[in-house]
């Protein structure tokens, strides 16, 4: 694997570092006129998702780490393990809820979400930005109110919870943004 | 493929800047200091294992196959400072290779200058009136604050920084978010004052005023002179405005020998770290022999100070044209 050197970190980049995957998330050049350069490094460690910050001298070095994300269809959850496939090559992986993580209340069978595989094993599982799922229990609304001021909380079928717009019924189905959250719209069947 | 031609920093930019050299040149016209301007390719370069520098060929007979563009004007300046040209500025492009950050362009401007006959308190008094002048109208700035290095130092981490202790210095770091400083400093002192001083003291000095921090450690002196009355400290001293470092100034080293020694062991520090060798400036040598005039001088990086006056908190909204996109 490549080594890179603090010139070269940038957002995005995924090194080593402690024996953990991760991810630089800013690296700052820290320099006084007369003395030692230093890079003020941010980085997310990508199997416990924590940020940490951590300085280097510059010029120093860390080793490439082998991570890529690939898009897969989710499968089914076996109770134990949710399983996915890379279209093209019916390569099954398969995730514990460690790995899954908050991505699970986004998961329809079927759907296309972003697998990160490290030395080809998962990592993390990130839904799709947007997904449209099936609100199975929601408070009837008032009729003709189409303002979207207030709205109610609705139960998707995934069990996620959103708060939708009070003209938004049961049994509806709705585009949601996985990133924030939050009700786009309904989506016409 | 479209072609990214615009300068990175607005028209107000492009006129502060205008604007601020030229106040900059009335207030040393006022004051009988001579604008000067040196070579930024030279045949020697300065030896600070800590400053990289770019290189280039001029094929030309009789000079050197390499020169060397300039770190800072400051040796050029010091022969016309020998040679009795009186109190001398200068607004000059400087060259450091590697620097690039929020805060760093390899190419940036420097304003420097040297009064003859200034020991370091007047010196600073008369940077405190410059940045003052330059805020005037632009942006409030509160009373400058004066503070030795020790003592903000031991306010801000409560360590003693002119007598290293290992432990103490080991236990701060654990205990405040840098525990990587105990394998990356190890026990140069010099190193930790580097890594503790700019990620704990800096960035709390000077906030919407002029800080002057003087009475640097003397292991961080490079071309100060260590201060006559205490040998644990030089007579440097620095400027920050919201945790920006903005300047630095010493009273001058006029000793021939005792640079030259400097020069030497800095060498050696290169060649040990594999660092690319530079050239000793033996013309510099020549002339502090013949005798530097007793001075001190200062050099303040135009661009952070545009930074500062124009709340940018990136070095390319000030520059017309960052090296990324020169």
């Amino acid at each position: 694997m490549a080594v890179f050197s603090t010139s070269e970190f940038r957002a995005g980049l995924k090194v080593m570092l402690d024996n953990d995957p991760c991810a630089i998330i800013e690296n700052e050049f820290v320099k006084p006129g007369k003395g030692q350069a230093f890079n003020r490094v941010k980085i997310r460690n990508l199997k416990s998702g924590r940020v940490i910050e951590r300085t280097f001298k510059s010029g120093e070095s860390l080793e490439g780490a082998d991570v890529v994300d690939v898009e897969m269809q989710y499968l089914y959850n076996d109770g134990e393990y949710r399983h996915f496939m890379v279209a093209e090559t019916f390569e099954q992986y398969q995730c514990d809820d460690k790995i899954v993580g908050d991505a699970a209340k986004w998961l329809k069978d079927q759907d296309l979400c972003y697998v990160t595989l490290w030395n080809d094993s998962p990592l993390a599982v990130t839904p799709g930005n947007f997904v449209e799922l099936t609100i199975i229990e929601t408070d009837p609304g008032v009729r003709g109110d189409t303002s979207g001021g207030g709205g109610k909380p609705a139960k998707l079928d995934t069990g996620a919870v959103v708060r939708v717009p009070l003209f938004v019924q049961q049994g509806e189905m709705i585009k949601v943004d996985t990133r924030t959250g939050e009700y786009i719209s309904r989506v016409k069947e | 493929m479209q072609s990214e031609w615009r300068p990175t920093c607005t028209h107000e930019l492009l006129h502060l800047r205008a604007t601020l050299l030229a106040e900059i040149r009335a207030f040393f016209a006022g004051k009988g200091v001579l604008e000067v301007e040196t070579p930024l390719l030279c045949s020697a370069i300065g030896t600070d294992p800590q400053l990289d520098f770019f290189t280039s060929q001029p094929q030309i007979a009789g000079l050197p196959e390499q020169l060397y563009w300039q770190t800072s004007p400051e040796f050029a300046m010091k022969r016309l400072l020998a040679a009795g040209s009186g109190s001398i500025y200068q607004v000059s492009k400087a060259f450091r290779k590697g620097e690039s950050g929020r805060f760093h362009n390899p190419e940036f401007t420097l304003l420097e200058w040297y009064r003859v006959g200034f020991q370091l308190p007047e010196l600073m008094a008369e940077a405190a009136e410059l940045i003052t002048t330059l805020f005037q109208g632009r942006q409030a700035l509160q009373t400058s604050q004066w503070v030795s290095y020790a003592d903000i130092f031991k306010q801000s981490t409560g360590l003693d920084a002119l007598n290293f202790s290992h432990p103490q210095y080991c236990g701060y770091a654990h205990n405040n978010g840098l525990p990587e400083a105990m394998d990356l400093c190890g026990d140069n002192h010099a190193l930790w004052l580097d890594m503790l001083f700019s990620h704990k003291v800096q960035p709390l000095l000077g906030r919407s005023s002029l800080c002057l921090v003087y009475g640097y450690p003397a292991c961080q002196s490079s071309l100060a002179r260590l201060n006559a009355d205490n040998p644990q400290i030089t007579d440097r001293f620095e400027l920050f405005i919201d945790g920006v470092e903005l300047g630095n100034g010493y009273y001058e080293l006029a000793n021939a020998c005792e640079q030259d020694r400097r020069f030497s062991h800095e060498l050696k520090l290169r060649q040990q770290s594999g660092q690319p060798a530079a050239t000793k400036d033996t013309r510099l040598l020549a002339a502090l022999e013949s005798g530097l005039p007793d001075c001190s001088g200062l050099a303040i990086g135009i661009d952070r100070l545009l930074m500062v006056l124009s709340g940018s908190a990136h070095i390319n909204q000030v520059i017309a044209f960052p090296i990324s996109n020169a």
